[in-house]
């Protein structure tokens, strides 16, 4: 198991699709307001090394109560920018598209979480900041401190997909059985 | 504020509110056993580790209180009412208030919004929310299916030709196939076969009550049609890609095969309380 700790660097680019590693070290969420937000007003953390993690948390009395990954498929189009600032991990559910895969190469990767297990990864946050609080709770930038996170590397910096791998092989296990 | 008074109306609120806080906090045994089997039969590394994420998370909600998910879901919501309890708009009332109380006390997330303008009611009811269906039946109960959007989004339904009774298989494992992991397997299929165009998504929504530590042949027919695509928890490749198919039918018109396939994520949260007046 490989244990990673922000902020990232060349590390990154020798890990395959389908290893399991180790998140610790800081995290920032964002959702789709955050993304057009600092499309328009800038970073407003260090991108350099930084993971962005796909997520809407549930806080409450400056606390993570529920912490689990939203659908990254949404940031298809909006994570371009934090590629080129330098952000290494994006980190999320479900994979994501072809342009995404094509810009982490040699770049920086995609890291699966558990979809659903919010608890967990709450477990493993501690609340260090916010940004864009005006947002709401759902699309604000939170900034967290990570303990260990288990992740699963979706993409690879080398345009390996597993994500689209699992779904090609799925396509023609059903035409097999179907379309016979 | 009569109503307020009144011990049915009381007793129908908190047992409403007291299962969506079972629900949305643990697993039913069904439930967390057919996933426990699966971490068993999973023979795939890295699925295996998404399994043993869910049953941690699972742990350490129900040891916190905390909900499993972030996505607390809208609220669904079955009751049987017995002859001697009036069918009155107190009733469905009084079941709205129980998933106020819950929205405030587990804390549930607001996710109830207008369909148009997209604005959040910040307490989980209104405009037909909570989704209230009722039978009658010899007891009071309140039965609760939370309903998160991820896999609420992938369900499907068509209306097949008579011919066609062959492809209910194929249709439910093409539904699965387009999901892929976007509705966080290892999911259960609730499917409604017949009566008509409504009627078979309910059913299919009604087969998700249902315990899915059980199959006859033909679900396990059709469960094994979609295990056979290795989607895997998670969408990263496995075995177990389905826990459960789980099917309803009701008769239909002699032209017709309605089939409504309505995909439900790995936490098949749900809980049931008798109410005593």
């Amino acid at each position: 198991m490989t244990r990673l700790t922000t902020p990232l660097g060349a590390e990154v680019l020798s890990l395959h699709a389908g290893d399991a590693v180790t998140l610790s070290g800081t995290v920032y969420t964002a959702r789709d307001e955050a993304h057009l937000r600092m499309m328009e007003d800038g970073i407003p953390f260090e991108p350099r090394g930084a993971a962005v993690y796909h997520c809407g948390p549930v806080i409450a009395g400056g606390r993570i109560v529920a912490a689990g990954p939203t659908t990254s498929a949404r940031m298809n189009d909006l994570s371009g920018f934090l590629l080129d600032a330098g952000v290494r991990a994006l980190i999320g559910k479900g994979g994501m598209g072809p342009g995404v895969r094509d810009r982490l190469g040699g770049r920086g990767v995609y890291l699966a979480f558990t979809g659903g297990c919010a608890a967990l990864a709450a477990a493993r946050m501690r609340l260090a900041g916010a940004y864009y609080e005006d947002l709401g709770m759902a699309e604000a930038v939170w900034r967290i401190e990570l303990d260990r996170l288990p992740l699963i590397v979706g993409i690879d910096a080398c345009g390996g997909d597993l994500f689209a791998e699992v779904g090609r092989k799925a396509k023609i296990h059903f035409e097999q059985r179907f379309n016979k | 504020m009569e109503r307020r008074a009144s011990g049915l109306w009381e007793a129908v609120a908190s047992a409403t509110a007291s299962a969506f806080e079972e629900a949305e906090t643990t697993l039913p045994a069904d439930v967390l056993e057919t996933i426990e089997e699966a971490r068993k039969r999973e023979r795939n590394p890295v699925a295996r580790t998404q399994l043993d994420n869910i049953l941690e998370n699972v742990r350490y909600a129900g040891e916190h209180g905390l909900p499993i998910c972030q996505d607390t879901g809208v609220p669904v919501v079955y009751l049987t009412v017995p002859p001697a309890v009036p069918l009155t708009r107190d009733l469905y009332a009084a079941v709205a208030e129980g998933v106020r109380r819950a929205t405030a006390a587990v804390p549930l997330r607001p996710n109830v919004v207008d369909p148009l303008t997209r604005q959040n009611t910040g307490e989980n009811t209104g405009g037909g929310m909570p989704a209230i269906h009722v039978t009658p039946g010899d007891d009071l109960t309140v039965t609760v299916l939370p309903k998160g959007a991820g896999a609420e989004n992938c369900s499907r339904i068509a209306m097949l030709l008579p011919s066609q009774t062959g492809e209910i298989a194929r249709f439910a494992a093409e539904t699965v196939l387009l999901a892929g992991g976007k509705p966080c397997p290892p999911i259960v299929l609730g499917i409604g076969i017949g009566s008509t165009f409504d009627g078979a998504a309910a059913l299919a929504k009604e087969a998700l009550l249902l315990r899915i530590n059980e199959m006859t042949g033909y679900e396990q027919e059709i469960c094994d049609a979609v295990n056979a695509l290795c989607i895997g928890p998670m969408g990263l490749g496995g075995d177990v890609t389905a826990l459960a198919v789980k099917v309803r039918q009701g008769h239909c018109h002699t032209a017709s095969l309605p089939v409504a396939v309505n995909v439900q994520c790995w936490a098949h949260r749900r809980a049931t309380r008798r109410v005593t007046p």
